[in-house]
């Protein structure tokens, strides 16, 4: 078989211009995963469906698995990769909130569903719960059940909007703390994992973020 | 496989003069499943994306002029308020990543008769605006649009702009699927309380072929509402719904049976009503 004709493209990928020669057919998922070996872009489903391959193009969330890698050509593409400094021990708040909150067991969506959220939070950052509900509508979970994707949402809302990520919550900020108040009155709270909707006591379910 | 990018209007017809027959590629949501499906094998595409007078949208002297790349989003974002229905059609499609990318000009010329953009545009007697290598030509909706998945494009031919009248009064988009997003409608609905005309204009979506214009009932229905008080009979909301559910041409597939369908469209085509006369009545009092 003949080898296929490529193309040459530049991906602006997380800030850095990437020069590719790729077959017109190449999905922009696949180029991310197997060309720039980005592998935080998850495929799931390949057509449109599940979320896994949610990436930022020009800051908004957008499937690349629905599209060509050419038809990014030029664009700003970030990846859940792109969220972090480079030296890649810092988590992002998003990242953070998700880990504290419980928001993933086997992970597979979990970087779709990251890009998803950055793309939400950063058009609203102060999504309500339908929004939020809302935003993620596109991302499938199998895992979870969504209660603690969406407490991860607002938590990711509080600690971005309290600018370093390490957020003193106060009970007038109308941020996760207000809206669930923990016995302490200080803490966020996220739900319990496997709760029945009531909110966990902050101890035991204050997790990573809380120590 | 060959794609060609143009970035420009002349230079996508220039392309299509050379592959008059290409497929031509816009926000990739219903063409790219099938491409990832193995079911659509294109040799030649012309990606459109990049091309620029087909960005962005206008409203002159009462006009609005749409060009065929605005997205979901933008129609969900920038039209909340002066077209509500087209704004909470669009508010109705996939999710967030699928109205970032998927295209007012991709929902008329894939034609699909679940097209949730399409009823208010048969409501609104869209126009749709073809360029190509024989020159430009304007075409009503509904002469566009000739069956499930069928158009009227010709080969050498692409949608540029979509076009519609400025409608004052309530206006009203609902849909049915199996939940509140990433749902393909089993039935939808657009209706439009012309203030101007005094006329109610209707057209459902997965209720037949194509979109679908109830023109008996809408006649039905402008006589029945009294314009000045906002107000119709109960009778006469069971007479329309039963009139436009009589005027659908559903198809029974695993999204639902035609007789369901046709029920809900005269369900929605209640509420719908119902809602925008409620609005008038509103607006009076």
């Amino acid at each position: 078989m003949m080898a296929e004709a490529t193309e040459h493209v530049t991906l602006r990928v997380n800030g850095t211009a990437r020069e590719l020669d790729v077959p017109p057919r190449r999905l922009l998922s696949d180029a991310l995963r197997h060309d720039l070996r980005l592998t935080g872009t998850h495929v799931g489903c390949e057509h449109g469906v599940c979320g896994c391959c949610t990436v930022l193009l020009d800051g908004a969330p957008v499937r690349s698995c629905l599209m060509f890698a050419i038809s990014a050509d030029g664009h700003e593409i970030t990846t859940v990769e792109g969220l972090t400094p480079a030296d890649g021990n810092e988590l992002h708040p998003i990242q953070r909130a998700f880990q504290d909150c419980h928001g993933l067991q086997c992970g597979f969506c979990t970087p779709g569903f990251i890009m998803t959220v950055a793309g939400l939070l950063a058009e609203n950052p102060e999504p309500d719960r339908d929004e939020i509900v809302e935003g993620i509508s596109g991302n499938l979970c199998r895992c979870t059940g969504y209660r603690n994707i969406v407490a991860s949402v607002e938590r990711a809302a509080e600690l971005l909007r309290d600018g370093d990520g390490t957020p003193e919550p106060r009970a007038d900020d109308g941020g996760i703390a207000s809206r669930h108040p923990s016995p302490q009155g200080t803490a966020p709270t996220p739900y319990d994992a496997v709760g029945d909707g009531v909110p966990a006591d902050t101890d035991e379910a204050g997790g990573r973020g809380s120590e | 496989m060959t794609v060609v990018r143009p970035r420009s209007l002349s230079e996508a017809i220039d392309a299509l003069s050379d592959a008059p027959d290409a497929d031509l590629l816009a926000g990739g949501t219903d063409f790219m499943v099938e491409v990832n499906f193995g079911h659509r094998r294109p040799q030649r595409i012309i990606a459109l994306r990049r091309v620029e007078e087909l960005q962005g949208w206008r409203r002159d002297n009462g006009v609005f002029d749409f060009g065929a790349l605005v997205t979901y989003r933008q129609i969900e974002h920038e039209l909340a308020d002066e077209l509500p229905a087209f704004a909470g059609a669009s508010r109705t499609v996939g999710s967030p990543q699928i109205r970032n990318a998927g295209t007012v000009g991709g929902n008329v010329g894939t034609a699909s008769p679940a097209g949730d953009a399409l009823p208010l545009l048969t409501a609104l007697d869209a126009q749709v605006v073809c360029d190509g290598v024989d020159g430009r030509r304007t075409l009503p909706l509904l002469e566009f649009i000739t069956g499930p998945k069928q158009t009227a494009r010709r080969e050498g031919e692409l949608i540029v702009r979509i076009r519609f009248d400025r409608c004052s009064g309530p206006q009203h988009f609902l849909k049915i699927g199996p939940r509140n997003a990433m749902a393909i409608s089993t039935a939808c609905l657009a209706l439009v309380a012309d203030t101007d005309a005094r006329r109610v204009r209707v057209g459902s979506g997965s209720a037949g072929p194509r979109p679908m214009r109830p023109d008996e009932a809408e006649a039905f229905a402008s006589e029945a509402v009294d314009w000045d008080t906002g107000d119709i009979a109960s009778d006469d909301l069971d007479t329309f719904a039963e009139m436009v559910a009589g005027a659908t041409a559903p198809i029974s597939d695993h999204r639902g049976t035609a007789e369901y369908r046709s029920y809900a469209i005269g369900v929605l085509a209640r509420r719908a009503l119902r809602r925008a006369v409620a609005d008038l009545a509103g607006a009076t009092s």
